[in-house]
């Protein structure tokens, strides 16, 4: 009981201090957004810190078509544009897929909107040009049928998460999720 | 009222005594009468009235629960299981549920068999009968080898679709037959799993690679009550039995993931096919190693640090297949140019599933296909696996699946379904020329369970209705406008001035459009827990009618067609459990279970 209530108060006041930097990622609260919080769609850039340089820099923008360069059964080739904003700020627009558990700290940006079946799938069953979308605080609430746009952090490199066993090539820490337009 | 029948009867003159005679002998037959089984705190698997090939292996488990003492006693035909089978049994007590396994034993000889089962439980002492039959038929002219082609989902309307676009009907009379309609053997096949009414591609795939049905999910095994998806007990499958008692060559082809539940389950052991990394894996072990793999699905066999892979760990399943001989391709022209002599093959021709065939070969939209541009047909993926196992003088097993008219019909896409059915009835075109050659092979043509997909009619907007008041009913379903002037056996194009009107029984929130959507599309999508229409399609707002938890159309129970041709093909007749498609293979190929048992 300790163990799960006190990350979860530190994270808590970490929030408020810091208005959910993600670079505290690993102290977030294990449970879904405190009530009263604004929904995400309309949660902003959430007032940058003044250490944050790199929030403040303009956003890439990064499309779907534009990961890969290459792909054969042997693997997917990321492509140059992708290299290259590694650990720069990126903007992409996409669909939020249905998280596998409704209180996690990521979510799944699909190129068009998904549909996972319960029977015939399974979380191996996502296409190949995903992004995991890494959150500073779990979501609920987001809008799964409108396009979103996704800004923050773009992160390279095959990844487990812990949680979930969920494995992930391309990520955004996001600082921003709003709705497309 | 059977009063009254018979004083009808009796009322007319002499010559209704035969009539009167034979309706006695009916109201004297006993009738057919049916209850629900007893429920019991005893669960034995395999379970009742299983069925066994002769010496074919299989783990046997009995579950007690609500149990007090791990006490318990097992017969067969009233000798001690144990002493029966000349093993010693796994015994176990594990809160309240007590277990009894004996591991990897057969049923030697044909009969019947009832198992008898007497343990403690909480409500006192309870008892358990279940009856096994066990075959070992043989047929009177033997095949050598054995094809076994399933189109998933392919309904007996999904082969009308594919008819009427591949053949084209011309004032009623179909200008000809699909390959897989002129067949010397019809059969009714139903496909319920022990669990329920509606199976999945797991279980129903396996009830033909083993003879014993399973439940949703499942592949190769009866499922036990512990959540871990390996342990339950196995039972041995076509491809072991073939490798086993007689050294056959072996082989699996699927335009889907090859890990995907209709080829896995040809091989592999699981209670949950969604268990891709191990079934990937699996497929090294040689008890069941074919020796043609072809499909998509690479994502599986790649390392972990691969851009693409989707294991979990850091093994690199093609480098450890090429290290047991296998040749590799990964695009058309890489099979067709493997060297001659091969006797093994890799092929795996996408990350994911392959792409359908109106997709790869019609349409070819890049985006669609990811890069992916060079991926060989059903047909010469067919070839190339027959050419390959004919070489070894046992025979061969080759099991072929048109995997997406399942996937197209689940987001209601019967055009690309159509498509792939009628390249699954080449791919069967191809295997018909290879027996008509040699003239010992069977060949088997089965969907694995139907789809609610119905031709309701015809659609086209030419008096200016759209929508449901185009879908054109009775004597205003004109003739659909498909052509394929050039022969190849699809039409030329997919989408005519007059299509068909295909309408579905169990699907979700959608927008129906009747007609072809240009790039693949979902017809709903999850918002919140919720099926809802995807919100990217246009069309006439039809409400679902399933829960709400599934977005896309869904399997249907309704029995299927089989279709098959050369020796033993003669067992194919009526109506038939899906279990059959097992023993019906396994008497063509007169397979002794007993040959190679220790
Ligand atoms: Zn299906």
């Amino acid at each position: 009981m300790k163990r799960r209530l006190i990350p979860r108060l530190a994270g808590v006041l970490l929030w408020l201090l810091l208005t959910g930097n993600g670079i505290l990622g690993g102290l977030q609260p294990e449970r879904a957004v405190p009530g009263g919080e604004p929904p995400l769609s309309i949660r902003r850039a959430q007032a940058a810190p003044f250490w944050d340089a790199w929030l403040r820099s303009p956003a890439t923008p990064l499309a779907f078509n534009e990961l890969y360069s290459g792909a054969s059964s042997l693997g997917l080739e990321l492509s140059p544009k992708l290299k290259s904003l590694e650990g720069k700020r990126v903007v992409m627009t996409g669909f939020m897929a249905p998280p596998l558990k409704p209180t996690l700290a990521f979510f799944v940006l699909t190129q068009t909107p998904m549909a996972i079946c319960p029977f015939c799938s399974s979380d191996a069953d996502w296409p190949s040009n995903i992004i995991l979308v890494k959150l500073s605080q779990p979501v609920d609430s987001l809008p799964f049928d409108q396009p979103i746009a996704v800004t923050g952090m773009l992160e390279l490199g095959t990844q487990v998460d812990s949680e979930t066993g969920f494995v992930s090539l391309v990520r955004i820490q996001a600082d921003t999720v709003e709705r497309a337009d | 009222m059977t009063n009254r029948i018979l004083a009808l009867i009796k009322a007319r003159s002499a010559k209704t005594v035969a009539a009167f005679m034979a309706l006695t002998f009916l109201l004297s037959t006993p009738c057919f009468a049916y209850t629900l089984p007893a429920a019991s705190p005893i669960t034995v698997l395999p379970i009742d009235h299983a069925k066994f090939l002769a010496g074919q292996k299989f783990d046997f488990l009995v579950e007690v629960h609500d149990a007090v003492s791990a006490n318990i006693t097992v017969t067969v035909n009233g000798t001690a299981a144990e002493q029966y089978f000349g093993k010693t049994a796994a015994v176990k007590l594990d809160k309240s549920l007590a277990s009894y396994r004996i591991d990897n034993v057969a049923f030697k000889n044909a009969g019947t068999l009832e198992i008898a089962v007497r343990a403690a439980t909480a409500d006192g002492p309870a008892t358990r009968a279940v009856r096994y039959e066990v075959v070992n038929n043989v047929a009177p002219k033997r095949a050598k080898n054995v094809i076994l082609f399933i189109g998933d989902g392919m309904s007996l309307q999904a082969r009308q679709m594919a008819r009427i676009l591949s053949k084209g009907i011309t004032e009623g009379r179909y200008n000809d037959l699909l390959e897989m309609e002129k067949m010397s053997n019809t059969a009714i096949i139903t496909t319920s799993g022990y669990d329920s009414l509606v199976t999945d591609s797991a279980n129903s795939a396996s009830a033909y690679a083993t003879g014993h049905k399973s439940v949703v999910n499942a592949m190769g095994v009866y499922a036990d009550s512990t959540p871990d998806p390996f342990d339950d007990p196995k039972v041995e499958n076509i491809v072991e039995l073939a490798k086993r008692t007689r050294g056959m060559a072996t082989g699996i082809v699927s335009t889907a993931n090859i890990t995907d539940a209709t080829p896995a389950a040809m091989v592999a052991h699981t209670r949950r096919r969604s268990e891709l990394n191990t079934i990937a894996a699996s497929m090294l072990d040689a008890r069941h190693r074919p020796d043609v793999i072809l499909g998509g699905g690479a994502q599986q066999f790649l390392p972990m640090a691969t851009p693409g892979s989707k294991r979990k760990d850091n093994r690199n399943l093609i480098e450890e297949f090429k290290a047991l001989g296998y040749s590799f391709s990964g695009s058309r022209s890489e099979l067709l140019s493997t060297p001659l002599a091969a006797t093994k093959l890799l092929g795996l021709y996408n990350l994911d599933n392959m792409n359908v065939y109106l997709d790869r070969e019609v349409l070819k939209n890049p985006t669609v296909l990811g890069g992916f541009d060079d991926q060989p047909n059903l047909m010469s993926m067919t070839g190339k696996a027959i050419n390959t196992l004919s070489k070894n003088p046992n025979g061969f097993f080759l099991m072929v699946e048109g995997a997406s008219i399942d996937k197209q019909l689940h987001v209601l896409d019967w055009q690309r379904a159509t498509y792939d059915t009628i390249e699954l009835d080449k791919a069967i075109g191809v295997a018909k020329e290879f027996a008509r050659k040699n003239g010992d092979t069977m060949i088997i043509v089965v969907a694995d369970h139907a789809h609610g997909a119905s031709i309701t009619g015809t659609y086209h907007e030419r008096d200016g209705k759209t929508g449901r008041e185009a879908v054109r009913i009775y004597a205003d379903s004109v003739y659909p406008t498909f052509e394929d002037r050039d022969g190849d056996g699809f039409p030329d194009n997919p989408d005519p001035d007059v299509t068909l009107a295909v309408q579905f029984a169990n699907h979700p929130d959608f927008n129906a459009s009747y007609r072809l959507q240009q790039q693949p599309t979902v017809p709903a999508i999850m918002a919140n827990g919720k099926a809802v229409a995807n919100p990217q399609t246009q069309g006439e707002f039809q409400p679902g009618n399933i829960p709400a938890s599934d977005p896309s159309e869904v399997h249907a129970a309704d029995d299927i067609i089989l279709n098959a041709q050369g020796p033993g093909s003669e067992y194919f007749n009526g109506v038939m459990d899906n279990t059959e498609v097992f023993f019906a293979m396994a008497r063509a190929l007169g397979l002794d279970g007993k040959r190679g048992l220790k």
